[in-house]
């Protein structure tokens, strides 16, 4: 049965637990694929980071949903549909490049927005906020210095981060449109405004493309629908690998 | 009243003893995870707070507090609270003593503003006390850790990272 999400906060709190734990689940599964043992460390570090706000933010979105469910249960038993994540973080690890411009991406977003959340009216989404916003400057810290070496490194690593730029800019735009999720529960007072998120966005992605000599797409193309639960055909791949051990053995604990 | 005032602090020294699993040689009370004792309602309410949202040391530490409870015979919980967040500022000078001592150069003061343009101060090698060293890389052992390598005495070594 499709379990229709109750309120709005509780639908915010789940698709950005989503992205969080999409994008944790890609970079677990990189671990000992590094190109070198440094990144392998980073990787696992930053993964640990994205999973820890999903955990915390299921744990909450559990809580005021009332209906009994675990922050487990939200991660392992909702099928594709429900999974409210921004259609980038399913993207596959084409290359180190694409892992890289991926994790930009979101790091580039993640600033700002929970920059914003540190201003929630509900407290427990203000304390998340305020722990993951130290966390995502620091991945962005890293990401950055990524893109600005590969895109002004050798020929053949410029032209990869281009090809995972011109290939994943098109998935942003879950990530930065504004829906009527979030316009409620500004109207509401929930939320402060986030219609400056997308500047700081904007300037972030200018700044270090310049000093990648890397370019956006012309192509104005946006491919949205992750926030509705309409996902790219990676997802269907990478949610039942997620899922499989928790639904094979209900129950199991170590 | 005053015996229970008593009792909790000596309580609150015990759990504040809890080493940190990851750090072995930093208490919890060193790094600031732990927030505060009280009693509320007859019980004793211990908090704390996690390092990173993801440190898989926070179920290891509440068990152990959980454990020192258990010792005293006393009722209570552990509660874990995200804000105010933690920050290495909350870190002791006795911890910041004892890291360097282990091996672990300890945090700056914790960065303000725009992270991509902040001027990093140096590390300092915690071996040979150089701050001629390298970043290797933005991540070390652990979450709370970048990993510097020294270029006066060749050590690598691990900082613990300011946040």
């Amino acid at each position: 049965m499709m379990t229709t999400t109750t309120t709005p906060l509780i639908r915010f709190l789940l698709r950005t637990a989503d992205d969080n734990l999409v994008l944790a689940q890609r970079l677990g599964a990189l671990l000992a694929r590094m190109p070198e043992l440094e990144e392998d460390i980073a990787v696992a570090n930053v993964c640990l980071d994205h999973l820890g706000q999903a955990r915390s933010l299921y744990a909450h979105a559990a809580i005021l949903e009332g209906l009994g469910r675990s922050e487990d249960d939200l991660a392992m038993l909702r099928d594709e549909r429900q999974f409210l994540n921004a259609t980038l973080v399913e993207q596959p690890d084409v290359d180190f490049a694409h892992t890289i411009v991926r994790q930009f991406f979101v790091d580039a977003y993640q600033v700002p927005f929970y920059d914003v959340l540190c201003g929630a009216s509900d407290p427990v989404l203000a304390g998340i906020a305020e722990k993951a916003v130290k966390e995502a400057r620091y991945h962005l810290r890293r990401s950055a210095t990524w893109v600005v070496r590969l895109g002004d490194g050798t020929e053949e690593s410029h032209d990869r981060t281009q090809a995972a730029v011109d290939l994943l800019w098109r998935y942003t735009g879950d990530l930065l449109a504004l829906d009527e999720i979030e316009e409620t529960l500004v109207a509401d007072g929930v939320l402060p405004s986030l219609d400056g998120v997308r500047g700081v966005f904007d300037a972030t992605v200018a700044s270090v493309f310049a000093e990648a000599t890397l370019t956006l797409p012309t192509d104005p193309y946006q491919r949205l629908g992750g926030r509705a639960g309409v996902h790219t055909e990676q997802f269907g791949h990478l949610l039942p690998e997620m899922q499989r051990l928790y639904r094979s053995h209900p129950g199991a604990r170590w | 009243m005053n015996e229970v005032a008593l009792d909790l602090e000596r309580l609150r020294q015990e759990i504040g003893e809890v080493p940190d699993p990851e750090v072995p040689v930093l208490t919890i009370a060193d790094l600031g995870v732990l927030r505060s004792v009280e009693e509320v309602a007859g019980r004793v309410v211990v908090t704390i707070t996690p390092t990173y949202s993801g440190c898989p040391a926070m179920s290891h530490i509440a068990e152990r507090i959980a454990v020192v409870l258990d010792m005293h015979g006393v009722e209570g919980d552990v509660r874990t609270v995200f804000s105010p967040a933690w920050t290495t500022d909350w870190m002791s000078d006795d911890g910041r003593r004892k890291l360097t001592e282990y091996g672990i150069a300890p945090p700056h003061r914790a960065p303000v503003g725009d992270v991509l343009v902040a001027i990093r101060p140096p590390v300092h090698c915690p071996r040979c006390g150089s701050a001629d060293t390298r970043l290797v890389s933005e991540f070390g052992s652990t979450a709370c850790k970048a990993h510097y390598s020294c270029r006066s005495c060749s050590e690598p070594f691990d900082y613990f990272k300011e946040l």
